[in-house]
Formats: structure tokens, sequence, C-alpha cells
């Protein structure tokens, strides 16, 4: 009944043994041993980030630099906007946006975070898709820019409603950042890098910290009692909540930003009419369905029984079609909500909210309503001076 | 006493029935529980054949018949609250109660000693 992990030839971060005497679980993800639990469970680190804070390593995750050989960030800017439908020329100093490498489809080959550093643009990337992310920046970028993947730097989050008063003990100005600002911060003596974002839908922080200074870092961290160790698993349950995309399972080289929702990707300078619209990969494809729609689009989904709708299961129009119409890219259980929820593409006609679909789960066939997304609202600490349709939505 | 399938199921024999759940050590790797899916009373299930499904937040585990007969009861109590079977695994957290159709099959169950070895085995320590 328990399939038994096998632990051949995965890399560890540097908090692999902070992670076991926390009492984590750790499970292979990306190629990593990483931890899915601690001991209080997915339930209650879920329910802890939403009500006081979570620490998560996500040092799996690809940190990489663009330098630009000119000196100037607006070259970097200017060249990675080659590769994303974001405005990368008009982020600026200190500020952190949401953006995807999309591909000559129009798919979609990875999601990542930009901040621009005054002089160069700190990139962070998916963990399984870093290697080839690197290898694509190379190719397509290094006339232009050094491209400098940060391998002594390692990537904590502290996340939840308390990790403001939290993080202040350590660094008081902390308090004065709005969401998707990024600064940099002594911690411990160390130059970290901090954004106010995050991947769970609370306020919160992402810290690229020394890989020296990281554990001590966490262990001070992990003294206040409003902090506790959340694992991978409770990650994936609050992003989902949040309506957050996970690459290669919501989003792939076969999906498009118009399909996934992600149309507020696209910023307005690179859409028809706009200063340097177009020029990135797929750009065609994607603008034409930003202005006649996409045949399928990505929603939420609530199951009306109590039995969660996971990953790959088919949705019909009718409880006894054959043909499946649609399918759930990303599905469990909200501790939030205590309901299951899941997200999904569906055709453009019923990418309504409250239309009623089935779910083929195990031979049966129960009703799942599509409905808007997220499914518990966001808390950013937004900066209401700034506007930033184009960070995140 | 306790008798212990391989794929982490315990059963209790009492007469010709046996009360059916999983072990601790499978509540904990499976880890929170937030729904159970249990067979209808009156199913006739053969050894090995999949009987329920256990989910937790992140993903759905099946539960085999330990022995094959036919389902005379189940726990209710689960549909409100799968948690049960993470408190409770061998006691408020059964799953069925089934009547044994071939008593021969109970042989071949693992007594706690063997069940506990192969733990031991697993875990590689």
């Amino acid at each position: 009944m328990v399939e038994l992990d096998s632990a051949t030839d995965l890399k560890r971060t540097p908090l692999y043994d902070l992670h076991v005497r926390l009492g984590a679980r750790m499970v292979a993800f990306a190629g990593y041993e990483m931890p899915v639990q601690y001991r209080s469970g997915i339930l209650k680190e879920h329910l802890h980030t939403r009500t006081a804070a979570g620490l998560f390593d996500i040092s799996h995750m690809g940190q990489i630099l663009l330098r630009p050989r000119s000196g100037r960030v607006e070259d970097a800017g200017r060249a990675l906007e080659a590769l994303v439908p974001g405005d990368m020329l008009g982020l600026a100093v200190n500020r952190q946006r949401y953006t995807l490498f999309t591909n000559a489809m129009g798919g979609i080959l990875d999601d990542l975070m930009v901040s621009n550093r005054g002089d160069h643009l700190m990139l962070v990337v998916n963990a399984a898709r870093k290697a080839a992310d690197e290898a694509y920046l190379h190719s397509h970028l290094s006339v232009s820019c050094a491209i400098e993947p940060l391998s002594d730097r390692l990537l904590i989050a502290l996340q939840g409603p308390k990790a403001e008063a939290v993080f202040a003990a350590f660094a008081p100005e902390i308090c004065a950042m709005a969401f998707m600002e990024v600064r940099t911060v002594s911690l411990l003596g160390a130059n970290c890098v901090v954004s106010r974002s995050g991947y769970t839908g609370e306020d919160g922080f992402e810290i690229s910290v020394p890989v020296e200074t990281a554990e001590a870092l966490c262990e001070r961290l992990l003294c206040d009692p409003l902090v506790a160790p959340v694992g991978l698993g409770a990650r994936d349950s609050l992003r989902l909540e949040t309506g957050l995309c996970l690459y290669g399972s919501d989003l792939d080289e076969t999906t498009t930003p118009v399909e996934a929702a992600l149309e507020w990707t696209i910023s307005k300078t690179r859409r028809e009419g706009g200063e340097r619209a177009g020029g990135f990969p797929g750009a065609e494809a994607i603008l034409t369905q930003l202005v006649k729609g996409a045949a399928r689009r990505r929603v939420g989904l609530k199951p009306e029984g109590r039995a969660p709708v996971r990953h790959g299961t088919y949705l019909f129009r009718a409880s006894d079609d054959n043909t499946p119409v649609g399918v759930v890219t990303s599905g469990g259980f909200s501790p939030s909500l205590n309901v299951p929820i899941a997200v999904g593409y569906v055709p453009r006609d019923v990418a309504v909210a409250d239309t009623r679909l089935f779910a083929e789960v195990r031979s049966r066939r129960p009703p799942v309503r599509v409905s808007e997304l997220p499914f518990v609202p966001t808390r950013y600490k937004r900066d209401l001076r700034i506007k930033e349709s184009a960070d995140v939505c | 006493m306790l008798k212990y399938t391989k794929d982490h199921e315990w059963l209790r024999v009492d007469g010709n029935v046996a009360t059916v759940g999983i072990t601790p050590y499978a509540q904990e790797r499976l880890g929170d529980l937030v729904f159970v899916e249990l067979p209808s009373t009156g199913t006739k299930l053969s050894k090995g054949a999949v009987a329920a499904t256990v989910e937790s937040v992140k993903a759905a585990s099946e539960v085999y018949a330990p022995v094959g007969g036919e389902v005379v009861t189940v726990n209710d109590k689960l549909t409100g609250e799968p948690g049960l079977v993470n408190a409770e695994p061998t006691g408020n957290g059964w799953l069925f109660k089934m009547k044994i159709a071939d008593a021969a099959e109970l042989d071949m169950l693992l007594d706690e000693q063997a069940y506990n070895a192969l733990m031991t085995t697993h875990n590689g320590h």
C-alpha cells in the first residue's frame, strides 16, 4: 500500500542535516532530497503558514544572475525581453516581476521571477528546469550578458501573516518593503537579497542567503515560537489554494500563457500597439490568442463530494460521456477550506464559474464545479502607490 | 492478536469475521488523511483486491483485502473524520469488517514479529 522511496543519486541542499534534526520526512523532488513534511504534518504546517509563519527551504530552485557586459542593467532587460513576454526594460530598480520563458509555438518553457538589482538582473527559476534554463540563457543572451548561476547562495522563504513581525527582529528595515520589492539586507552579518514575495498567497519574504549563514539564520528564525518549518507538501497545498501554477503540471511546453489564464504576465508594452510589441518567442500565436481567446482555459475546480480529484483526472461534460473534454493538472485538498480543490484545463465555453462537469475517479463520475481562482484570497502587502498589474495578480 | 500483510494492512480475527485497517507505520508514511473511500456492505472481495482508498493531502493509496470474503460492516465514522485513521490506526480508525471466505488464507499473513522484521529491512537500519 505504501511505496517506499529509494534515494539514489539525489542531491542534498546544505540544510539537509537541519531538516533531519527537525524530523523531516525526505522525498525525491526534482533531483533533490527535500523535506515533504516535518513532525506536525502537512495539514498543521499549512494552517500554521496561514495563521503565523512558515519557514521553507527552497534552495533546490535555481538562482541565476544576468550581468550586462555593458554595465547597464537596461541592456540585460532588453536582452531578456527577447525570451519573455514581460516588460523587463520597465522593471524598476529593486522591483521583482513574475514572467515566463515562451517557445516558438507560444508554449511555456518555465515560469520565473526576475528582479532588477541595479546593475544586473536576478532570476529565480524552477528546480527541474534550471539546467535547461541556464543553457537556454547561454545560447541566447551570452553576447550581451554574463550568465552566473549562484551556487554559493541558498534560497529560503518565510511566509505568513506573522512573517513581517518575526523578520523585523533581524532587520527592521524590511517593514518598509512592499510586495514584489527587493533589497539587500544584512542578516547575521551576511549580505542577503530579500524579496517581499513568495508562493503561498501570504505576505512574506524570500531570502537569498550565503551558504555559510543559511543554517544559523534558519535556526535563529525557528527560535521564534511563531515560526514552524514547513515542507514541500504544504508548499504545494498553499500554492494550489492560491491558484498559482506548478510548472510541469499546470504549465508546460504545450500550454500558452493565454490558456493558462496568465494574460496579466503579457505586459502592455509587449502587446499589440505597445512600445515594444511582440519580439518574444511565440509572440504571434500568443498575441493572437490574447485578442481572440484560446480554445481551452485553466480554471479552478471544486469537487462536490469529499473525494479529492488528482492530477491527470479526465473531465466530462456529462456523467455518461465517453470523450473527455478536459483534464485536471493539479488536485488535492484545501486545509483552509476543508474541501477538495483542483485546477484544470477545460474548453472555453465551460470555463465559467459554477459550470458543472464530471470527473472520472475510480470508475465513478463525481460532479465538480468550475470555480473562480484563487480559492483562498491572497494577503500580499501591496504598495498602493505602485501600479503593479504586471507583477502578480 | 493482529495479523499483517506486507502491504501494511492489519486484521483482527474474531470467529469468522476479520476487522481490517492500515498499520501505524502506513498511516505515518501517508501523512494526514483527508478522505477515506470504503467498500459497500455486501461487496465480495478476493484476496488482494482493492477494498478501500485512503487519501492524504498529497496522494491516494489503495488498501487491499488481506483475505477473501464479504464486507459486512464499514467504519462510517471515517467519512466525517478520516483523521481517526492517523490518530488510532489499530483502534477507532479501523476501515471495514469482512466475513472470511477461506480461513486457510489467514495462514499466509504475517504475525507481528514477521511484520516488524519486514519494516526493519525496508527502513535499512
